[in-house]
């Protein structure tokens, strides 16, 4: 057999690339630059996925995130002046909120990781390995299917809470239709 | 050593049915995908070189032109002076421009065209490797090219790249949603199993689980016994129809060019780029025709399966469509012996006779070779898919020299107003063939319960 691909050398390149261009995100004055540091995180994030056995979920983040969103973040930003966005203050000095978000949010992951539901870790010693071939016919499973279908409703509220979103970027841009 | 041989040779075994990424050993698993990468990487570049080639001689002869004639026997050595003049010419990267995205562009750009031949599926066994995702990754890499055209347009700093960029983002991002659709329809008929309502055979059809698989697709084919572009007649012609138009959007060829647009453009977002650099685009925008004309073939014209496989079955049917790549061949070294016959007999076209002389006994040695029944029972896919693809790589070159150019409004129209609305009504009416019997029982119900 084939070792498998998912090696912890591998989780951690992934996971070092996202952190350093989630840093890189926030950190670049050029907008353009902070978008493409953005792409190379969502890319590592769609490897990730594909560590985790779920290659349907990877190519859909690749298609819909790096293919489609992030072009349309880049039609945006091509727009903007850069001299303008280089002179302007990066960070607002709100060091005392952001710290205490940023604590709050840290805090809950790890008292999540360390919560035990009776008797119980949160996260399981080993892990399921699902077939990595029967994954897009899983999730079809998930979403359709007659008796174990459950996530459908959500996944239909989630898409029309989109179309709200876009029928309320059209409102707000143009003053008439 | 010996041990790590004798695996590498276990691939060749005549029952391996499967492609090398999928082979179990790991060392002929690296060692024959290493060997498929190379070729197919040989392949594409000699393609790419051989289209340009073409487009330029086919264009030329649409236009009652010549087209290249000095450099070389009809102008055949005229890509690799070219390509030699590219490599030599100074990379110039312009002073206000942004260094890094401007250097980096071009190399997105050429991965995204040439990483998603992992999955082309060239034969049963002929691909570098079998995805279960195959096509949502085909579509999602090449999806990718596009940041790489934004980039360089924005990169350079300069008003024409810029709306270039803008063009093709708008124009990419459009055209994907109708492809999208069109490559749906498709993975819902590889659901169906046995027989279904096809031009060639009509019968009952069931159900089971579709597939997003390359190698899948076709074999879906192979078990209803028709190709996609024919079944549930006219469905998957229109689908076929859709994405047809959707890929000369997507590979920013004429009649949607606009990106590039040399009238209104110079030449848009490439205007900056020079020598090496800009060939990097030249290279990626032929090796995306070849890609997105191969998931056409695949998704709907049986991709390695020869034609007529019901109308004209049987040992002798095989035979005589066995012949036919080594035919294709000697027809080919024909026209070449022909044309040296037509040479100018002066001294001074002693060398390029010659040359052209061998090319053609070259391709009579292949076209011999592939008559070996051996041979030709091995690459015979490959020469089918081969074949169908460059019907797609003429059409091309056909609709450049045919069709003027949209405006972008027109552009905008058929991609957002025809071919969406067209892509879900096919997506529906797919679904419905699909199940015909269960919504048929379901409407003898609710009429029964009238």
């Amino acid at each position: 057999m084939n070792p498998p691909v998912a090696t912890p050398f591998f989780f951690y390149l992934l996971a070092g690339t996202m952190i350093i261009g989630g840093i890189l995100v926030i950190t670049r004055k050029n907008a353009v630059h902070s978008a493409l540091a953005l792409i190379t995180t969502l890319l590592a994030q769609a490897a990730l996925y594909l560590m985790l056995y779920a290659p349907f979920v990877a190519g859909v983040q690749i298609i819909l995130y790096a293919g489609g969103i992030m072009v349309l973040f880049l039609f945006v930003i091509m727009l903007i002046s850069i001299e303008r966005s280089m002179k302007e203050r990066q960070f607002n000095k709100q060091w005392l909120v952001g710290g205490a978000a940023a604590l709050a949010l840290g805090g809950l992951f790890i008292s999540v990781y360390l919560t035990t539901t009776k008797g119980k870790a949160l996260f399981p010693e080993g892990s399921v390995t699902y077939g990595e071939t029967e994954n897009t016919q899983k999730i079809a499973a998930l979403l359709f299917d007659r008796g174990a279908g459950q996530y459908m409703f959500a996944f239909e509220i989630a898409s029309l809470l989109l179309l709200v979103a876009i029928i309320g970027a059209v409102v707000m841009a143009k003053k008439r239709i | 050593m010996g041990q790590i041989l004798q695996y590498i040779q276990s691939y060749l075994d005549k029952d391996v049915k499967v492609t090398p990424g999928a082979f179990g050993n790991i060392y002929a698993s690296l060692f024959w995908a290493t060997v498929y990468i190379l070729v197919v990487f040989g392949g594409l570049s000699v393609a790419v070189i051989a289209m340009n080639w073409l487009e330029r001689k086919i264009l030329a002869h649409m236009q009652v032109r010549l087209g290249p004639m000095r450099v070389g026997p009809h102008g055949l050595l005229q890509p690799i002076a070219d390509a030699i003049k590219l490599l030599l010419k100074e990379d110039i990267i312009p002073a206000e421009a942004d260094a890094f995205v401007f250097w980096i562009a071009p190399f997105i750009v050429v991965l995204a065209a040439f990483t998603v031949f992992v999955v082309v599926p060239f034969g049963p066994t002929h691909a570098i490797t079998d995805m279960n995702i195959g096509i949502l990754f085909m579509l999602g890499v090449s999806s990718l090219s596009v940041l790489g055209v934004v980039m360089a347009g924005w990169a350079s700093n300069s008003h024409y790249p810029l709306i270039g960029a803008l063009r093709s983002s708008a124009q990419m991002v459009s055209y994907e949603v109708a492809m999208g659709l069109a490559v749906l329809s498709v993975i819902l008929l590889t659901s169906l199993q046995g027989p279904g309502l096809g031009l060639y055979g009509i019968g009952a059809g069931g159900q089971g689980s579709g597939t997003l698989s390359m190698i899948g697709i076709v074999q879906a084919q192979q078990e209803q016994g028709v190709w996609f572009i024919f079944k549930f007649f006219p469905l998957g012609l229109v689908g076929f129809f859709i994405f047809a138009i959707a890929m000369v959007a997507e590979t920013n060829r004429a009649p949607f060019d606009l990106p590039e647009a040399e009238s209104e453009l110079t030449a848009g977002f490439h205007t900056e780029y020079s020598g090496f650099r800009w060939s990097l685009f030249f290279l990626a925008e032929y090796s995306a025709m070849i890609a997105v004309s191969s998931i056409a073939v695949t998704l709907w014209l049986g991709g390695w399966l020869r034609p007529f496989p019901n109308l004209l079955s049987g040992s002798t049917w095989d035979h005589v469509f066995s012949v036919i790549p080594g035919l294709t061949f000697l027809f080919f070294a024909a026209i070449c012996f022909f044309n040296t016959a037509r040479m100018p007999k002066h001294p001074l076209f002693k060398v390029q006779t010659m040359g052209l002389a061998g090319f053609g006994a070259v391709l009579g040695l292949i076209g011999l070779v592939m008559f070996v029944p051996a041979v030709s029972l091995r690459v015979g896919d490959i020469f089918w898919f081969s074949a169908k693809v460059a019907g797609f790589m003429y059409l091309y070159i056909w609709y450049r020299g045919t069709f003027p150019r949209y405006r972008f409004d027109q552009l905008m129209k058929v991609g957002w107003k025809i071919l969406l609305p067209m892509g879900l009504a096919l997506l529906i009416l797919t679904a419905a063939m699909g199940m015909r019997t269960e919504l048929w029982a379901q409407i003898q119900e609710v009429w029964h319960g009238l």
